[in-house]
């Protein structure tokens, strides 16, 4: 072991390493035995409906804190104080949309994919073909921000510093993940992400309650020990520099709580429970412990500032990513740092899984067997077509987190939730809540909020003319606002609502059985819906 | 399934998700949902909305110390989170003594018919 330190190498890599084996060891142990009774599509995608209220949402808290809410969040807050908080409030305040208005409606009228739902009463082969392009899409961006966050933890916990070291190891997370997806199915993930969301929310306990032990558990001064490295305790040190900012602002805070519950990752849980009361207690769990989480992580952000400082944080080869790592470091040295990567590692792996199943399913179900074969797949095709697309939609995030690594996890994550509070919230809520919702709607929506997204992120700052740009020496922007959801997402709930009414398809009566099955689980509960 | 003005006639099944649709009882568990999801959502994401305005027109105002380094933004910050964390508490007590109920109710009535 490299013992030298040079300025950027904190821990010991061989013991990072191994813990993070161990962690993986495990899982595995889990993932096998999980693969018994991993045969049919069912147990693929939602694990035969089998696990309870309290597994599925500690999974879904798996699921949703990524490595963009532990290491972003943490280095935000951490970096810039106040403003890194803004994420965590509306990262949790959108699950209350998720509570009222989705799981229990979701989970009484789907399957497997949400697609599933808008199918239910419109013309189902393009509705499902729009909702699996949109999935995909979400999916590929929420990838990207994992693979390029493993990226940068990689540099930090390893000391890889070259580009091919880094792809080599995000390499390496993509295969893990491909495997676990195809051994274990929606079961074996499952348990990955309970695993891991114990251990992250366990991990940031405990560094939460060893960093208010410092402060003589006074809340207040470790704000002001934070705030004297420059963690600023009220908000506008990002977002107030100027009015465009402030825009920017308010649009990212739309997309984060309106995204939440368009996730396809996140939808896709709600089928893993037999019924919309067992839905219901999911969220519920997910809330309290993603509550907690978030109070964790602004401790820990403010902790960073004022244990590690931001010079040494914005010097460490991960940026602003590394906060939390570092702040392990300084709390408990090799060993809580190895760790706390570990588990960060362990959350990107886990996260990433949920998001390849939830994007094989929807190629597989939707797009192969209800669009190709228009829901006469041979037996077994289906299966070994979700199968064959984790893989490619593996690789593909392997190529794009290599692509995107070193850009802003955060950020990448944001836009994943752009994309989704604009291409699938309108055309769920509008599915489940407006009897006269039909496909033209349906497809506008999508399609319209869809192509909004991506073409205004295009000509972002974002993306170029701006020195923190993807392509800082490029110059084709336009759109002044980093965060389209402002503009996407009144304009793709407007153009479901111009679809509708200049359509005149109203399937009456499939609307009212969908409307009576969403309220009561009539001919879902406890058994398989027919198509 | 095309779009089209006139329907054929509602199947048997179709008729009787029909009927449940328009039977009290149905209107009944679906006005009680809605009266309560709607005016919520709407209510807890404007509340999210003006903590939102705030933190970017007000910063001042959320930079005002209330005790130590506890200041407005950080109250109101906490605020959200006490909300959300009553609202799941006060949907779940309605959801198990309003809703479940009524829902039950009447799945149990098209079970027992065996029409589904």
């Amino acid at each position: 072991m490299n013992t030298v330190l040079a300025a950027e190498q904190v821990g010991n890599t061989a013991l990072n390493l191994a813990i993070f084996a161990g962690f993986v060891a495990i899982t595995m142990i889990f993932v096998l035995r999980a693969s018994r009774t991993n045969k049919s599509a069912a147990d693929m995608y939602t694990a035969g409906a089998a696990f309870t209220g309290r597994q599925n949402g500690i999974a879904i808290s798996g699921d949703y804190l990524s490595a963009a809410s532990f290491l972003g969040i943490a280095g935000a807050i951490a970096l810039t104080g106040y403003d890194g908080f803004l994420y965590s409030v509306g990262f949790l305040v959108a699950w209350v949309v998720a509570l009222l208005l989705v799981a229990e409606l979701l989970r009484n009228t789907g399957r497997f994919t949400m697609a599933d739902v808008l199918a239910f009463r419109m013309r189902e082969r393009p509705v499902r073909t729009a909702a699996a392009t949109s999935t995909l899409v979400v999916s590929f961006f929420y990838l990207l921000a994992q693979m390029a966050g493993a990226g940068g933890l990689v540099a930090l916990l390893m000391n890889i510093t070259n580009r091919g070291g880094q792809s080599l190891v995000i390499a390496a997370v993509g295969a893990l993940m491909i495997a676990y997806v195809l051994i274990g199915g929606m079961k074996g993930t499952t348990y990955v992400q309970i695993i891991k969301a114990i251990l992250l929310i366990g991990g940031a306990l405990v560094m939460t309650v060893w960093v208010l032990a410092k402060y003589g558990f006074n809340f207040s001064e470790l704000l002001g020990a934070g705030a004297a490295n420059g963690a600023a305790l009220e908000p506008g040190v990002k977002y107030g520099v100027s009015d465009l900012a402030k825009l920017d602002f308010i649009s990212l805070g739309l997309a984060l709580v309106l995204g939440t519950a368009g996730l396809p990752h996140i939808l896709m849980r709600f089928y893993t429970v037999p019924t919309a009361k067992e839905a219901r207690k999911s969220v519920v769990w997910a809330i309290w412990l993603i509550g907690l989480f978030y109070l964790f992580t602004l401790v820990l952000g403010y902790g960073a500032a004022a244990l590690v400082g931001p010079e040494t944080i914005t010097a460490a080869p991960g940026g602003a990513n590394s906060a939390a790592p570092l702040l392990a470091y300084e709390l408990g040295g090799t060993w809580l740092l190895g760790l706390i990567s570990a588990i960060a590692f362990a959350t990107i792996l886990a996260v990433v899984a949920g998001l390849t199943i939830t994007a094989s399913a929807s190629f597989a179900h939707d797009i192969y067997a209800s669009v190709i074969h228009k829901g006469n797949a041979p037996a077994g095709s289906e299966v070994r077509v979700a199968r064959i697309s984790a893989i490619v939609v593996g690789i593909i995030a392997i190529l794009g987190g290599i692509a995107a690594n070193g850009q802003n996890i955060a950020f990448l994550v944001a836009l994943a939730f752009a994309v989704a509070a604009s291409a699938n919230l309108p055309t769920i809520l509008y599915s489940l809540f407006w009897k006269r919702f039909n496909t033209r709607g349906c497809l506008w929506s999508i399609y319209g909020g869809l192509t909004i997204t991506v073409v205004l992120i295009f000509f972002s700052p974002a993306v170029s003319g701006a020195k923190t740009a993807m392509f800082p020496n490029q110059d084709w922007q336009w759109f002044p606002l980093a965060n389209p959801g402002l503009v996407s997402i009144p304009a793709s709930f407007l153009l479901g609502y111009l679809g509708t009414i200049t359509s005149k398809e109203h399937l009456e009566y499939k609307a009212a059985e969908m409307e009576v099955r969403s309220l009561t689980g009539a001919g879902a509960e406890g058994k398989a819906l027919e198509h | 399934m095309t779009g089209q003005d006139k329907l054929p006639p509602p199947t048997p099944t179709e008729a009787r998700y029909i009927a449940v649709l328009r039977s009290p009882e149905f209107q009944d568990l679906r006005r009680r949902y809605r009266r309560w999801v709607i005016p919520v959502t709407i209510a807890a994401l404007a509340w999210y909305v003006l903590y939102v305005l705030l933190a970017a027109y007000a910063p001042d105002f959320m930079g005002e110390l209330l005790f130590g380094n506890i200041n407005v933004g950080l109250v109101a910050g906490f605020l959200q989170f006490i909300t959300t964390f009553a609202i799941t508490s006060a949907y779940v007590r309605y959801a198990d003594k309003t809703l479940d109920p009524r829902s039950a109710k009447i799945r149990e009535e098209m079970e027992a018919e065996g029409l589904l």
